[in-house]
């Protein structure tokens, strides 16, 4: 019941969003809806297991779409508060000047499609079906594709038009994997993810491995490893800050738990070496592609959209890696959704002073009224990059000792240096724009101002959770993602 | 029955084949229109006698929704954007033309040799599912115009659709519709984005979709 309620309430919320006029209740109910799901979400975390209801054979939670649920709900609880006030202090900029043209606002459209999109993340997460899977995928293109769009700038629309039509039509690359595993699955169009791992035995293996390469390639396109990463940079720069938090942290997850479905049914039928060849070998490439385009990159939140590719392929080299490596990758993808969603907060906050993405064009962030910005800038790049104590480093650490003791030598040693080129990388990017004379105030114009602690408080929660993080490991989460890791072909 | 599901699939075919020759972007919105309907109408002749909501109700959604609202809606977008024709394509329409016949070719030849459960009721209707989804692939490659790149898009999906029904037993009712649910939905978000380019950029050749890139532009060091 309450899995249900997960979803269709921040829908039906959305919906309503879309008709309320004034910006100030409509902010207020983003919030309200964000709450309610982070209350319903860790309700859901005590009992998970034991579901009852009307759709119980259709959406649920298992050890692993619970850590998926909580990172999801947590972001966007952040997501909402830092939104609500860029909402308002982005008021004057938004929308080049133009503002109710249509039926709805941009403002309206945005906070009815930003609440829709975590519903249809949620379902995602929740969905037990393969079909229903996709559907949800597809659904979370749909819904987001207008928040690229939202201050309705040339650019942002062409980001908006790339990520619409290569995400479609990826996906519908993955439909068609959904339907070949249908017909590994003796042609028969039973596609609970259950039965399916129960029956993985009987299936067809050569069908079964077509399958999985295709649900690889479509989910990998939305996951944005490479090289089907095409709209993932372009997205992430145009779209306001917030919504970039969203997809790297939690949107890119949910395409991963598609492959991760895919993978669960094919290690059942014994195909697990030939999956971790795949993840490997796109893992990668994914590493090697972000460390390439961080090196000389202009425009800094497309330089955060290349290290959400690396850390992909990280992810997914976990996975390939196998053993203790599946563990690393889950504490992986926590730290990361937790310290790139900081990122990109701090991010907006620097390109609501600075008004431009271009590094060269932003300096001084450690001086004058933006220490405070630069600071967390400063702290975020190094969390993100691996320095210990995080979340990061603990994830990297487990996955290159489980690759040394595995015996992929050559695939470590790529794998470092890569880490390496973009440590060196992102550092050069970060050193320039923290050190220096704060170019804004020597222009003489800091007219504009971040306002609000929120949106300096919001990126600084999840450091810091980042960091306790990788000090501290709570006794229930480490036995989730035991739990998970297990079901995922981990010890 | 079997004749009639072949003369479907050949006609599936020739749609292909159409849509990659023709220039006019009217015309090849109707013909993947056509196409969708047709593809739909093979649920309806595989169960004729016998009449169950799954048989009647999802049939009837997805030719309405394939031949008339989908055209409709691009047929509109096509009307704000003021366009008729679409841009040569690198190689000419030939070229096209030749590409469909290759894809056609190789799909045969694959499904021909695969064996296993995946024995297909009809060769020819797996092959042109195949064809189809790879016509639509290659169509939103070629093509430079955003409509003929959703056109593309559809024609993949009918490609998809055909693949079910060739190789799977009938699917649950509520799976069936949300996926045509997404599907429309997503016509119609990228036909609201289409109206918006024409728009802002007074044409809608995503070819000169081209602002948004890598590596510094003048090659300066920070």
């Amino acid at each position: 019941m309450i899995t249900i309620l997960l979803i269709v309430v921040p829908f039906f919320s959305g919906v309503v969003s879309f008709f309320i006029k004034d910006d100030r209740p409509r902010r207020a109910l983003i919030a309200v809806c964000s709450i309610v799901h982070l209350i319903m979400a860790i309700a859901v975390f005590n009992f998970y297991n034991k579901t009852q209801g009307p759709l119980a054979e259709w959406f649920g939670f298992d050890d692993i779409g619970i850590i998926f649920l909580l990172i999801t709900s947590v972001l966007f609880s952040g997501a909402s508060f830092y939104g609500i006030r860029y909402l308002s202090d982005e008021e004057k900029y938004a929308h080049g000047g133009v503002k109710g043209r249509g039926l709805f606002s941009p403002e309206a459209v945005f906070g009815g499609c930003f609440q829709i999109f975590l519903s249809t993340m949620t379902m995602v997460i929740a969905s037990r079906h393969l079909a229903i899977f996709w559907v949800g995928i597809e659904a979370t293109t749909l819904a987001s594709a207008p928040l690229i769009y939202f201050h309705r700038t040339k650019m942002s629309l062409e980001a908006t038009w790339k990520y619409l039509l290569i995400c479609s039509v990826g996906i519908a690359v993955a439909l068609l994997g959904i339907f070949v595993l249908a017909v590994a699955n003796n042609n028969r169009a039973d596609l609970f993810l259950a039965r399916l791992i129960e029956n993985a035995n009987c299936m067809n293996k050569l069908w079964l491995k077509a399958a999985f390469l295709l649900l690889f390639v479509g989910y990998a396109t939305k996951m944005g490893l490479a090289p089907f990463h095409a709209w993932l940079p372009d997205a992430h720069s145009e779209a306001p800050s917030v919504v970039s938090a969203l997809f790297s942290g939690a949107l890119l997850n949910c395409a991963f738990l598609g492959i991760l479905r895919a993978y669960q049914i094919c290690a059942a039928a014994g195909l697990g070496p030939y999956c971790r060849e795949v993840f490997t070998v796109f893992g990668l490439l994914s590493v090697i592609f972000a460390a390439i385009f961080i090196l000389r990159q202009g425009d800094y939140k497309r330089m955060l959209a290349y290290s959400s590719v690396e850390h992909m392929g990280i992810m997914s080299l976990g996975i390939g890696f196998g053993g203790i490596a599946v563990f690393g990758a889950l504490v992986n993808m926590l730290g990361h959704s937790l310290v790139k969603a900081g990122l990109f907060f701090s991010a907006g906050n620097i390109l609501s002073y600075f008004r431009t993405k271009r590094i060269e064009d932003v300096q001084g962030l450690m001086s004058g009224k933006t220490r405070r910005l630069g600071v967390l800038w400063m702290l975020g790049f190094l969390l993100i990059t691996g320095t210990p104590p995080s979340a990061i480093f603990f994830g990297k650490l487990i996955i290159l000792r489980q690759a040394l003791s595995a015996g992929f030598y050559a695939v470590s040693i790529i794998f470092l240096a890569a880490l390496v080129i973009i440590f060196i990388g992102m550092a050069r990017i970060v050193i320039f724009m923290t050190q220096g004379e704060n170019t804004c105030q020597a222009r003489g114009d800091d007219s504009y101002n971040v306002k609000g602690l929120t949106r300096l408080c919001v990126p600084a929660v999840f450091f810091a959770i980042a960091i306790i993080l990788g000090l501290y490991f709570p006794d229930w989460l480490t036995g989730i993602l035991e739990s998970a890791s297990r079901s995922l072909g981990g010890p | 029955m079997g004749h009639w599901l072949d003369f479907i699939g050949v006609t599936v075919l020739l749609m292909n084949l159409m849509a990659l020759s023709s220039s006019r972007i009217k015309s090849c919105v109707r013909i993947v229109a056509a196409q969708g309907a047709l593809i739909g109408c093979i649920p309806v002749i595989k169960y004729f006698p016998c009449v169950a909501p799954v048989t009647v109700i999802f049939p009837l959604t997805n030719i309405i929704l394939k031949g008339v609202v989908f055209p409709w809606l691009l047929l509109r977008a096509l009307r704000a954007a003021n366009i008729r024709k679409e841009v040569e394509p690198i190689g000419g329409y030939p070229f096209s033309l030749l590409m469909g016949v290759a894809i056609f070719v190789l799909s045969y030849w694959v499904i021909s040799r695969v064996s296993g459960p995946g024995q297909p009721a009809s060769v020819l209707n797996a092959a042109v599912s195949f064809a189809t989804f790879f016509t639509g692939a290659y169509i939103i490659v070629s093509r430079m115009k955003a409509i003929t790149q959703v056109i593309g898009y559809l024609m993949l999906e009918n490609g998809i659709y055909l693949f079910g029904l060739v190789y799977l037993k009938e699917q649950s009712l509520l799976v069936e519709m949300s996926i045509l649910l997404d599907i429309f939905v997503a016509v119609f978000v990228m036909g609201i984005a289409i109206f918006h380019i024409s728009r802002e950029f007074d044409h809608i050749d995503t070819e000169k979709l081209s602002q948004l890139k890598d590596i510094m532009a003048t090659g300066q060091d920070l």
